[in-house]
């Protein structure tokens, strides 16, 4: 019997929208203010969603102290107050919220105590995206129809 | 149909220990929270029901009975109360957010006319909350166990 564990993290980083695939107009007209060669910065919230079993002995779906530590080493420590251009997963994708989601989400999925359900990333209070566990990865819930490429590749372009 | 969901708040104290762990073990699995002075937090319950609009009253479930069943229910029950030393929930079961969701289910659960009980979230704090969608659903075929034992450590600990 499954309870759904929901936790958030903040971090604050910069970040500039810029395809180099694209001309200076056309950077320009996708990306607005965001293509602003110095970059500018927001203050994110990651809502990390796994789901499991409640252990009998501890009460818990995963021991909160194992996340938070799972996160100040993987997200935070990489994630905070930098630039996220300069990082290798976006030196050739651009680091929309979008993009950013799938690269947290990538990184949680390797939390070992429970299964991941979902990364929610808050860019301003009104803009979120959620990047779901695909199907594909949930042993007690088939895919539907046989695997195919990843629907989010490729998503901010 | 429709979803409605209603929050409201209690505040309330609690410590994690379990008596099958040692001391050693209780300060390595829960840190600050197995000092069993206790300590509290805010917290919030959303219960979101679904169910049909009437066609009488646009309601799915009219939302003053919904407040006073949460109260009766839930939170006059663990407002400004020692979770772990006051509330039988919690006798055996430790009164981690994912167990008060489960134990605010089973409170719940059958009491609301009109509508079904969908979910139980308890926020602990802002940056953390759990979510409850009930029990599996019930075999027919075996015995039929109603609000039974199913909330984690029930029958484990003690």
């Amino acid at each position: 019997m499954n309870v759904f564990l929901n936790r958030r993290y903040h971090f604050s980083a910069s970040h500039r929208l810029h395809a180099d695939s694209l001309s200076a107009e056309e950077n320009s007209r996708t990306f607005g203010k965001c293509n602003n060669p110095f970059g500018h910065g927001h203050n994110y919230i990651v809502t990390v969603r796994f789901s499991g079993a409640v252990d009998p002995a501890t009460g818990m779906v995963a021991n909160l102290a194992d996340l938070d530590q799972f996160a100040k080493q993987r997200l935070l420590s990489r994630y905070h107050l930098v630039n996220l251009n300069t990082l290798p997963e976006f030196e050739s994708v651009v680091p929309t919220t979008e993009n950013l989601a799938i690269e947290v989400h990538r990184i949680f999925s390797h939390f070992p105590h429970a299964f991941l359900e979902s990364v929610n990333i808050e860019e301003t209070p009104n803009n979120s995206f959620i990047y779901v566990t695909p199907s594909i990865f949930r042993s007690s819930d088939p895919p539907q129809v046989p695997f195919s490429a990843p629907q989010t590749k490729g998503s901010a372009t | 149909m429709i979803f409605l969901t209603r929050k409201a708040e209690f505040s309330a104290a609690h410590f994690y220990w379990n008596d099958d762990l040692s001391p050693e073990e209780n300060e390595r699995v829960f840190g600050k929270c197995a000092n069993r002075n206790g300590h509290g937090h805010n917290y919030t319950i959303e219960v979101t029901v679904s169910g049909e609009i009437d066609p009488v009253t646009g309601f799915v479930v009219d939302l003053k009975l919904l407040k006073d069943i949460l109260e009766r229910e839930v939170v006059g029950v663990y407002d400004h109360r020692h979770l772990n030393h006051e509330i039988p929930d919690f006798k055996t079961a430790i009164p981690t957010t994912e167990n008060i969701a489960i134990a605010a289910w089973k409170r719940l659960e059958g009491k609301i006319p009109g509508a079904k009980l969908y979910k139980i979230r308890i926020y602990e704090t802002l940056d953390l909350f759990a979510d409850f969608y009930g029990p599996p659903p019930v075999d027919e075929s075996q015995e039929i166990c109603g609000l039974g034992n199913y909330m984690a450590g029930e029958d484990s600990a003690g």
